[in-house]
């Protein structure tokens, strides 16, 4: 008999019964979640389903992030209206203005491996960092998750991908996913599983991981999982202060293909707008004229992510603006403890902490008509950022923190 | 159930910032949001939909964000369908959880033309093109997915239900 993947091992757990691809299965899920902008509408749709109970409250997570802190009067209402829903239902897991963006908390937080974990915004594929299975989904699924404690999903067909070797200098997790999407563009995961092994855990860290978790999404995987190892167990232990077991998935699991990616040969990465798969080399489009530079978002902006901004924008000015959020409360003390937010204030950055900001073209320094955004979120969509006609060049840490100084796009080693 | 209309044509991966750009997400009025409908493509979009029409579109459509506006401002603008190769997994839950009916149909950008007049059978899942004498037969939806659309949407449905 072939065994399990580790997809089909968390689904045929949480559906009390042996799943295989493409079958329609309802489960049990472990934790559900929504932030502001999705949240009042979540509350809505319980509203009018005329059902406003939670099947599980320890298991709901909520998190403001968006519009953090509020930068209108709807915003503010938005949030008061969710805190009133809070308290009415005295919800534990509640995350004002001031804790982080939602995916960040539910990593240093909440998400173990194994589990099913379902929130009302797209990137809940973060979760898959360590080795849980996460979709985003709309408010009015999130409602009937909150309200039932199930939902249903199609099992995805599983595809295998191996992280071998050791990275470069400053090439990290963000040009990884990068390199994924440059091989197989952005419609090739559509309804499949990604499960990554790393085959040495040290050299591919939680941070890393949890970019490439991210950007599932923007692969357009189901969800991406990467198989619980060492170093999720070391994270949850330096986070929590506890141990947690791994699921795995059986050595003779059957996947659809594999690939493998040899992480010294991975280049610095630019994704070119208005598509996420047009990916080149930093070298290619070097010398590209910046105006804004923003480190931050659920995708990049955890501690490792701040020490090489840092650590390359150490005794120099921004030539560009330069916009950098902390993904959480938590990582930002750690990163003010550090001393790197000293180093990037120093430098002329602008530091705000636990919001989405300009990732969503909400507020923090959206770009104008016709600027140029390098930045190290996830999605360069037409007008994602600010103005329709502005341009978002998505990189990683190293290569935004590089650009922000010279002013054009550039690599680590032309400052340094 | 048929649904009908005048057929507009987009291309790959009409994400959902391009449906419902981020600033109108504050609400969830559908007037409202059928005004703002794909306006950073079209700023006349949701005129050219009101008197009802069928959206034909390539890969990936409603790729990006878990926004539902995106699928409760076509709807509201006068979208009775959207026909596509492929969609999103998030947006195509979205669409049927709010009454839109979405189709996989592989080839259909080639056969389709903008301005076609089509009528859509959900039940047969076949799209017949007036005064042509060409068809597309699409991926068939579920029973479960039938009766969601007939009733309106995933709350409509599981309010008469519990009737
Ligand atoms: S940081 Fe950007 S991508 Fe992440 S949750 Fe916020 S808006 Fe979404």
């Amino acid at each position: 008999m072939t065994g399990q993947t580790l997809t089909e091992k968390i689904l045929s757990r949480a559906s009390g019964r042996k799943v295989a691809p493409n079958d329609i299965v309802e489960v049990s899920v472990d934790l559900v979640g929504f932030h502001d902008l999705t949240g009042f509408h979540v509350i809505e749709v319980m509203e009018r389903i005329g059902r406003e109970v939670i099947y599980n409250p320890k298991g709901l997570v909520i998190a403001f992030d968006h519009l953090v802190p509020p930068p209108d009067v709807r915003s503010a209402e938005i949030q008061k209206l969710v805190r009133g829903f809070v308290r009415k239902h005295g919800i534990v897991n509640f995350h004002d203005v001031g804790s982080g963006i939602l995916h960040q908390i539910l990593l240093e937080n909440y998400v173990l491996p194994g589990q099913v974990v379902i929130c009302a915004d797209s990137h809940t594929s973060t979760a898959g960092a360590l080795g849980a299975f996460a979709q985003g989904m709309g408010a009015t699924d999130v409602a009937a998750v909150v309200v039932t404690g199930k939902t249903w999903v199609t099992v995805p067909k599983p595809f295998k991908v191996v992280l071998k070797g050791s990275l470069r200098k400053w090439v990290t997790g963000k040009d990884v996913a990068l390199e994924i999407l440059k091989e197989f563009k952005s419609d090739y995961f559509n309804g499949m599983s990604v499960e990554f092994f790393v085959e040495n855990p040290q050299s591919f860290p939680m941070d890393y991981r949890a970019t490439v978790a991210n950007m599932g999404v923007e692969f357009n995987a189901d969800a991406v999982l990467f198989i619980p190892d060492d170093e999720t167990v070391r994270y949850v232990k330096v986070e929590r202060g506890y141990e947690c077991g791994k699921v795995l998935p059986d050595p003779n699991a059957e996947y659809v293909d594999e690939y493998t990616v040899e992480l010294g040969n991975v280049d610095l990465l630019v994704a070119i707008p208005p598509n996420v798969d047009n990916v080149k080399s930093v070298r290619e489009v070097s010398g590209l004229d910046v105006d804004l530079v923003f480190i931050g978002s659920c995708t990049n902006g955890r501690l490792s992510d701040l020490e090489i901004a840092a650590k390359i924008m150490d005794g120099k000015r921004v030539k560009s603006r330069c916009v950098v959020i902390p993904a959480s409360r938590k990582v930002f003390i750690k990163a003010l403890e550090l001393g790197y937010i000293q180093t990037l204030v120093d430098a002329g950055c602008v530091v705000t902490f636990g919001t989405c900001g300009p990732c969503i073209g909400g507020h923090f320094g959206v770009a104008g008509p016709d600027e140029v955004v390098i930045s190290t979120s996830n999605r360069n969509f037409i007008g994602r950022m600010g103005s329709p006609t502005s341009k978002t060049y998505l990189v990683g840490p190293a290569v935004a923190a590089a650009s922000a100084i010279t002013g054009k796009l550039s690599e680590p080693g032309d400052v340094l | 159930m048929k649904v009908e209309g005048k057929v507009i044509k987009l291309g790959d991966k009409i994400d959902t910032d391009i449906i419902i750009p981020a600033k109108y997400l504050k609400y969830t009025d559908p007037q409202y949001l059928a005004q703002h409908v794909l306006e950073p493509l079209d700023p006349e979009f949701s005129k050219k939909a009101a008197e009802g029409i069928i959206l034909v579109a390539g890969k990936l459509f409603g790729t990006g964000s878990s926004r539902e506006q995106a699928a409760i401002a076509l709807k509201a603008a006068g979208v009775k369908a959207v026909l596509a190769e492929s969609f999103s997994r998030i947006f195509y839950r979205n669409a049927i959880n709010n009454g839109l009916p979405v189709l996989v149909c592989q080839g259909i950008s080639d056969v389709v033309n903008d301005g076609d007049y089509v009528v859509v059978n959900l039940e047969s899942s076949e799209v017949l093109i007036q005064g042509r004498d060409v068809g597309v037969k699409c991926k068939e939806l579920p029973d479960i997915v039938l009766r969601i659309l007939s009733a309106g949407g995933l709350i409509e449905y599981l309010r008469g239900l519990k009737k």
